[in-house]
């Protein structure tokens, strides 16, 4: 029975605290790019799906996603019983030498972000509870079996020989090493069903919406990219050479990508924005996250580059399809999921990591690029067409999207009773709070 | 008595009220307003997406003077907000019934 390593286990708890700071951060990120009459429940989307999704991983979401249930679609539905783990070492596709929980704890961040990642593209119109409803719903029958299919390489032997259960595209050897299938293409295929489904803001191309505040977002950037090296670095679930490739690669990718969409802009617009840099970095850590341990530190220069230029045009898509995408969930997390899954098909290279193959610039062939566009393209389709199921049967009952009069007023003090800077005569601010009164 | 109110450039705000200063007048009321005349709002570009921008921000000064500083004032303001280009505002004059100074209770001329 081999032990709990402290050095690993060490790492991946720091790592857990790293990658739940994602969350709050992305509140930042969002909540800064809406107007100033959505911030609250921008933020609120993202931290509600912390409270919903760690319940539900404790319930039974653990056992979705990571259990050797036979199949390779969907671990055992059954509860969690975490509480009957607590001395057992993790196991998944090789005994690891971190305790269940540890990984558990780990593996619960990925499965809050994601659904919150999709709350970007419906910003100022939708009603809070079917939020709640819907955040529910999409991790139990969207993220757990993608999990489940991308990251659960299934149950290894005592001996280490044997692992049965692995899930479907970790078999079938799709590289994605931190999720840019799972997470990043799943929220993005769900973020523009959503979109679809909610349809355009009042005012959608006509009002400029621009960001309420880029400090907001250049904090939500900072802070997501400071806990991205716990996301890609902690998933080698060892502190190891592994996680220091990843490290770097993320570090290297991410600073390509803000450059690369800086490039673009002042090309295409003539100035160099805030919001661009704080999204070309993004786009840069999404690209980077299924790659990063399968690539070389100068594949990740290229890798950034190319993810900043084309997410700085992608995210024009919504304009030439006129869905409202509200910040660009599309534009950064669907395409840059893509590209980045993508190009290990191109910058994989075995020297950096055995475990992976070769792509096309180091010698390969095309044997990963396709495998690495299944997997792009199963978890696009399915995430894309179960959230289009799931959000109209929530749209027939309990209704997706606040009234038009309410979205004009503001969604933060109709939905919230809140607004994020109390300003305003009405709610107390400004020289006249005195003379506050309801007629204001 | 007459009130003007003037609608600038907003970066224009300081040479403006320079001039008025020199003109030897003693207050004024300053606030911020947004609108569009006949140049109809810009178009502005931002994350590859062209916008029309109906209502321009603007600086609207209020100045209750004298009927005889009125013609030197006017020409005043005009040179110190001109830049020649479209949208550098308006200036209109209306004539005052009375003027009440709070602190005294003076009414009329003397209150200016």
């Amino acid at each position: 029975m081999p032990q709990t390593f402290s050095g690993d286990t060490a790492w991946v708890l720091a790592s857990t605290a790293l990658v739940l700071l994602m969350t709050p951060g992305l509140a930042f990120f969002y909540g800064g790019m809406v107007r100033a009459k959505s911030v609250i429940n921008m933020m609120l989307m993202s931290m509600s799906a912390i409270g919903i999704v760690t319940v539900l991983w404790v319930a039974y979401g653990y056992s979705l996603a990571f259990t050797d249930s036979g199949s390779k679609w969907i671990g055992k539905i059954a509860p969690s019983h975490l509480g009957s783990l607590v001395n057992d070492l993790a196991n998944n596709g090789a005994k690891l030498a971190i305790p269940v929980l540890v990984f558990s704890a780990f593996q619960l961040m990925f499965a809050v972000i994601t659904p919150a990642l999709i709350s970007g593209s419906i910003a100022d119109r939708t009603k809070f509870v079917s939020w709640v409803v819907f955040v529910a719903i999409w991790v139990t029958v969207v993220y757990f079996p993608v999990a489940h299919w991308v990251f659960y390489f299934g149950n290894a032997s005592a001996d280490g020989k044997t692992i049965t259960g692995a899930g479907w595209l970790a078999g079938l050897g799709v590289e994605d090493f931190a999720g840019g299938t799972a997470v990043h293409i799943n929220a993005g295929a769900a973020a523009l069903a959503m979109a679809l489904l909610l349809g355009r803001r009042v005012g959608f191309r006509k009002e400029p919406m621009r960001p309420h505040s880029i400090p907001l977002v250049m904090i939500g950037a900072g802070l997501l990219w400071f806990g991205w090296f716990g996301f890609n670095a902690g998933s080698a679930l060892s502190a190891n050479g592994l996680a220091g490739l990843a490290f770097m690669n993320t570090q290297v990718a991410t600073a390509a990508a803000l450059a690369g969409w800086l490039i673009v802009e002042r090309l295409r617009d003539g100035h160099a924005t805030g919001l661009g840099a704080a999204s070309g970095a993004v786009a840069g850590l999404v690209a980077i996250t299924p790659a990063c341990a399968f690539v070389t530190p100068t594949g990740s220069v290229f890798i950034g580059l190319i993810a900043g230029a084309i997410c700085a045009y992608a995210v024009g898509l919504k304009y030439r399809f006129n869905f409202d995408d509200s910040l660009d969930v599309v534009g950064v997390h669907l395409v840059g999921g893509i590209v980045g899954t993508l190009s290990i098909g191109f910058f994989g290279a075995k020297a950096v990591n055995s475990v992976g193959l070769n792509g096309l610039f180091y010698g390969g062939d095309l044997t990963l690029l396709r495998l690495q566009a299944t997997g792009a393209f199963a978890v696009l389709a399915f995430s894309f067409v179960m959230t289009l199921i799931i959000g109209k049967l929530i749209d027939l009952t309990l209704g997706l999207r606040i009234d038009r009069d309410a979205e004009v007023e503001g969604i933060d003090s109709t939905e919230h009773a809140e607004t994020a800077y109390e300003l305003d005569t009405r709610t107390g601010g400004g020289i006249f709070a005195s003379a506050s009164s309801k007629e204001a | 008595m007459k009130l003007i109110t003037a609608i600038i450039k907003p970066f224009k705000l300081d040479d403006v009220k320079a001039a008025i200063e020199h003109a030897g007048i003693t207050g004024m009321t300053v606030s911020e307003a947004s609108g569009y005349g006949r140049q109809r709002g810009h178009t502005e570009v931002y994350r590859g997406a062209e916008y029309r921008i109906d209502l321009v921000p603007k600086v609207r000064i209020e100045l209750v003077v004298d009927d005889s500083q009125v013609d030197d004032l006017l020409d005043r303001i005009v040179d110190a907000a001109r830049t020649d280009r479209i949208g550098d505002g308006k200036i209109w004059v209306t004539t005052l019934d009375d003027v009440v100074r709070v602190r005294t209770g003076e009414h009329g001329p003397g209150a200016i």
